[in-house]
Formats: C-alpha cells, sequence, structure tokens
C-alpha cells in the first residue's frame, strides 16, 4: 500500500531561509522608528480557524439559511471542537443527509430551523436518525 | 510506573468516508485497493457477511452489483489527511507521541496518575471522535507488547467502551491466556507456528517461557518481546523516524502498457513523484532501479526486469533523475509485451547536505536547486501537476482508474462535501 504518514516532531524550518548580508555599510546611529511596528502579516486562516485538526469546509446549497447570510455555493467553516448550543448554526446529519440549520433548544428539546420563512422547522425526536456533525463558525461568500 | 497508550482506529478507511457520508452508517463497506484490484478495508458490517480481508474485487462482484455491499475505490488524499487530523488531535494530550502507521499511534502516558489515566483514555477517545468523526480503540499497559494485547480487546469487546486499561490489572494475565501467541505484536507467521509445536501456545505462555529458551530459539528480538510482555519496557517510543534508505514509487496501471513510449511517460511520471519526496525529506539518491513486469495471473507471454543505475554524484532534481531512469528503462524494456506494473526506487540516500560532488563536475548544481525550489512552490501552490516535465506524457492512458472514488472532501475545494437545505 502505498500511504505515507506525516510524523509528528520540531515544526519544520523554512527550507533555504536566507540570511541578510550586508552589502551597504550598517549605520551606526539610532535604528529606524518604523522597527518597532513591524509584525507579522494577517493571515485568514489564525482569523477563521480555531482547531484546524477539527476545521472543515463544506459548501452550502440551497437557501433555507438565507436570512442567517448564507448563501447557495458559499462555503462554510465548520468546528467540530465547538459544542453547539442555543441558536448555533449547525451541521447536522439527518438520515444520513448533511444539512446546515440553526439549532434550537428548549425545554429539553431539540429543533432544526431554517433561517428563511418558506421552510418550517424540522423537531427533532428520538426515533429520528440525527447527529449534530459540527458549529458553523464563518461563512465565505464570494461576490 | 512506566505507562504507554496505544491509539488505533476503528476501520480506518471505511471510517473516514462515513464522516462525510453518513448514509453507510451500519453498512456493508469495502474500500478497494489501486486500480480496484481488491478489498483493503472492511466495516464491521461487511465482516460479518464473510467477506474475507484482501479478496479480489470481482469475487464479491455479486454483492457489489445488488447493492449488498457498498464499494468504494480508495481516496488517499481523504485518508491522509485524516490521519494528520487524528495525530494532531492525539498530540495535544502528550508530550511524547510515536506515529506509527496512518492510523494507530503509541502515546506516552508514564507520569500520568494509574488511577485516572483510564478516564483519561476515555477523554482522548471521546476528542478524537468528536473533532474528526473517526471512531477509535484505545488500550493501555506498561508497555507497547502489552498495549498492543490491551487494544485488541478494547476492540473486540463492547463492554469496554472502545478503553482497555491492563496496566497492573488483575485482567492483564487472563488477557494473556485468551492471545493467541501469533497475536502477539513482533512474534511473526514462521515463529508462531515454531512455538506453537513447542507448546508455546498463548501470549501466557511465551510471558513465562524461560530467558534461556527464548534466546536460545527467538535471539535477543525474541527476548524483548517476552521481557515486555513482563510488564519491562523494551522498545521505546521512536519518535523521530528511521532513517529511510530508499524511496519507492510503483503502481499498477489502469490498463496495460505495451508501448515503449507509454512506459517512458509512467517511469518519468514515477520518477518525478520520488523525486518530490525526495526532496521534501532533503535526500539525494545516489543510485535509481528502475523495474516493470507483466502481470503473472494472465495467460500473457511473461516478463519482468529491473535494472540499477548508479549516478555519478547524488542528485534530487528531477531532470537528471528522470533522464538515468529513462535509460534504464531503455535497457530493461522489450516489445511485444503487456506490463501491468512499473516502478522506481531512489536508493543510496544520503542528506542533502552531504553531497560530495566530483572535481570535473559539470552539472550546474546551484542552477539546479534553484529551478527545483521553483517548481516545488509552483506545484505547491497551484496544485500538483501544475508544472511538468513533458517526458511524463499529456494523455497518460496507462494511469489508475479511480471508478470509485469518492470526493477528495478535505484536499480540494471543488470537491468539498455539500450540505443541503
Amino acid at each position: 500500500m502505498d500511504v505515507h504518514t506525516g510524523i509528528l516532531g520540531p515544526h519544520e524550518q523554512p527550507a533555504d531561509a536566507p540570511c541578510p548580508l550586508f552589502i551597504a555599510a550598517v549605520p551606526a546611529g539610532f535604528p529606524s522608528p518604523a522597527d518597532d511596528y513591524i509584525e507579522g502579516k494577517l493571515d485568514l486562516n489564525s482569523y477563521l480557524v480555531q482547531h484546524p485538526a477539527a476545521t472543515f469546509f463544506v459548501r452550502a446549497d440551497g437557501d433555507s439559511m438565507i436570512d442567517a447570510g448564507i448563501h447557495p455555493g458559499d462555503i462554510l467553516v465548520v468546528d467540530r471542537a465547538v459544542q453547539p448550543g442555543d441558536n448555533s448554526v449547525v451541521i447536522a446529519a439527518v438520515e444520513g443527509e448533511l444539512t446546515v440549520k440553526r439549532l434550537r433548544k428548549s425545554g429539553g428539546k431539540l429543533m432544526l430551523m431554517p433561517d428563511n420563512g418558506d421552510y418550517g422547522p424540522l423537531p427533532v425526536s428520538e426515533d429520528m436518525n440525527c447527529e449534530l456533525w459540527g458549529v458553523v463558525t464563518a461563512v465565505i461568500h464570494e461576490l | 510506573m512506566p505507562m504507554v497508550a496505544l491509539v488505533d482506529c476503528n476501520n480506518f478507511y471505511v471510517s473516514c468516508e462515513r464522516v462525510f457520508n453518513p448514509k453507510l452508517e451500519g453498512r456493508p463497506v469495502v474500500v478497494l485497493s489501486n486500480n480496484d484490484g481488491c478489498v483493503v478495508a472492511r466495516s464491521n458490517e461487511a465482516k460479518a457477511l464473510g467477506i474475507p480481508a484482501g479478496v479480489a474485487a470481482f469475487k464479491i462482484g455479486d454483492l457489489i452489483k445488488s447493492g449488498t455491499v457498498h464499494a468504494l475505490s480508495s481516496n488517499y488524499a481523504l485518508y491522509g489527511d485524516m490521519s494528520h487530523r487524528i495525530m494532531e488531535t492525539l498530540a495535544q494530550f502528550t508530550p511524547e507521541i510515536e506515529v506509527y502507521s496512518i492510523d494507530e499511534a503509541f502515546l506516552n502516558l508514564t507520569g500520568f496518575d494509574p488511577g485516572t489515566v483510564t478516564d483519561y483514555a476515555r477523554t482522548i477517545r471521546a476528542t478524537v471522535r468528536r473533532w474528526t468523526g473517526v471512531p477509535v480503540s484505545i488500550g493501555v499497559a506498561e508497555t507497547k507488547t502489552l498495549a498492543k494485547i490491551a487494544n485488541r480487546f478494547a476492540k473486540k469487546s463492547p463492554k469496554s467502551g472502545g478503553v482497555v486499561n491492563l496496566t497492573a490489572s488483575p485482567h492483564q494475565e487472563r488477557a494473556l491466556a485468551l492471545t493467541g501467541v501469533g497475536d502477539v505484536w513482533g512474534v511473526g507467521r514462521q515463529y508462531a507456528k515454531f512455538l506453537i509445536r513447542n507448546g508455546v501456545v498463548t501470549a501466557l505462555d511465551l510471558r513465562d517461557a524461560t530467558d534461556v529458551w527464548v534466546k536460545k530459539h527467538m535471539g535477543i528480538v525474541g527476548l524483548r518481546t517476552v521481557k515486555e510482555l513482563r510488564g519491562t519496557p523494551c522498545l521505546s517510543l521512536e519518535q523521530c523516524p528511521p532513517e529511510k534508505k530508499e524511496m519507492c514509487v510503483s503502481r499498477s496501471f489502469g490498463q496495460p502498457v505495451k508501448t515503449r513510449a507509454a512506459m517512458h511517460e509512467a517511469i518519468a511520471t514515477y520518477t518525478t513523484r520520488a523525486a518530490e519526496k525526495l526532496r521534501k525529506q532533503r535526500f539525494a539518491a545516489g543510485a535509481l532501479m528502475v523495474f516493470m513486469m507483466t502481470n503473472r495471473f494472465r495467460d500473457d507471454p511473461q516478463y519482468a526486469n529491473s535494472t540499477v543505475v548508479e549516478l555519478p554524484v547524488p542528485t534530487d532534481s528531477t531532470h537528471e533523475l528522470i533522464r538515468y531512469a529513462l535509460h534504464g528503462t531503455n535497457a530493461i524494456f522489450r516489445e511485444g509485451y503487456r506490463f501491468n506494473k512499473a516502478g522506481v526506487i531512489l536508493t543510496g540516500l544520503v542528506p542533502r547536505g552531504e553531497i560530495q560532488t566530483d572535481l570535473f563536475c559539470t552539472v550546474d548544481h546551484v542552477g539546479a536547486r534553484r529551478l527545483m525550489d521553483a517548481l516545488d512552490r509552483v506545484n505547491t501552490r497551484m496544485g500538483p501537476g501544475t508544472l511538468k516535465y513533458a517526458a511524463v506524457g499529456l494523455n497518460q492512458d496507462w494511469q489508475t482508474k479511480f471508478k470509485r472514488r469518492s470526493p477528495r472532501y478535505t484536499t480540494r475545494w471543488d470537491e468539498l462535501p455539500v450540505v443541503s437545505k
């Protein structure tokens, strides 16, 4: 079997990290004041993804969550490590089908609510084959 | 007290598929090998139907056609990514982890409170399940060999809830008595036969054999296994992979290769892949082997051959390696055969920094280095195969077919799982 696993080790160093060689003379006076303001680049991954191992991307289909700002074709960031609470937007596996809905908890009962008046709520009953798959933490909507 | 946990994914490939296709839950599912040749993974339901491990796919063709069994081509991009996520999740729980295979890892839990370690293992198991969707079994014991045995029971006994801790446990002796000697980690099939002939039938029998007898018949390696069964750790956690000696890329073809041109394309493609792996691990190859073979199971004229090409100076440049690989290909290729498999093995590996160049060497190493870096960067960013050598061909009719492969849910933007309304 042609399978190769990654070994978790020390963080990989960049391949050929160039060492700066100063050809010009280095001024011995005050360093540039701008040096104090150099920070890392903004990384969308670190902004959108809290738990990389548990975060999956899925694509939305249909308009049942349009009022939550989820349009057909949008990419949803789904974090499985987050505990779903009342009002969380969740991915649920209902009868073997992955679906996106708003989770409502009231009086120990669970409901999967669409965010679109054209669709009806889906009460989660005991005998229903339903599993909460993950919590949607962000929507990537291309313009 | 030393303590080690073996975490093993349950029916790993099938479990990965089920995360994204929950319909497969509770159904008999099999995953097929490269080229859909034989069964490489079975769900418990498929095992219950009596489908043996490794059976040729055509032998269960009726079960697949009738829909009784759901068959999938292997989706290694998905399994690799899921494995990585699982290992990353496990790494939060201990500073010391050894990734043992795509679906198994040892965790060093020495120093943890033995009174609460079972609960800890349950937390680990629940977290992996929650975060990745993949169910795992965990065996805990004083040594790796005992942890393997504990894991077997965790997997088999539904009562265990997926976790069995045999550390200083009154059940340890019983578990050893219930384990056949051939199921002990490190006891090969030949040794198992020999041991059973000599009345050493269970793991318990082996544990209680005398040192002298074991050393005489099984050598120092066997003695290590026996000591591990007694709870004395002899196998440390290998956090770093053992040094690589060779790198192999080979595949069965989707359809037989008959022409020299097609064989060139195939060999150039495998060489490209091997060279990429080589550079990723910062090695250069000092020699390469090319091999090709016809299908032994067909009534065709048979031919198989291999050749080793020694390189004047070790290299990691794709174009240099392709040139030598094609040279080797020409040396052994014969017209008139239907080849069904070929491969390239890079060997004589040396760390890239230790290449001895020769005084009269005319190869432009600095230029080659920059070219390879640029190539790898583009292919990493824009997807594998964005830039390729013309030698690998454009049509690649010989490529493996994955007729039943599921989408690469986690590694391709255009194959993400779709959530419906």
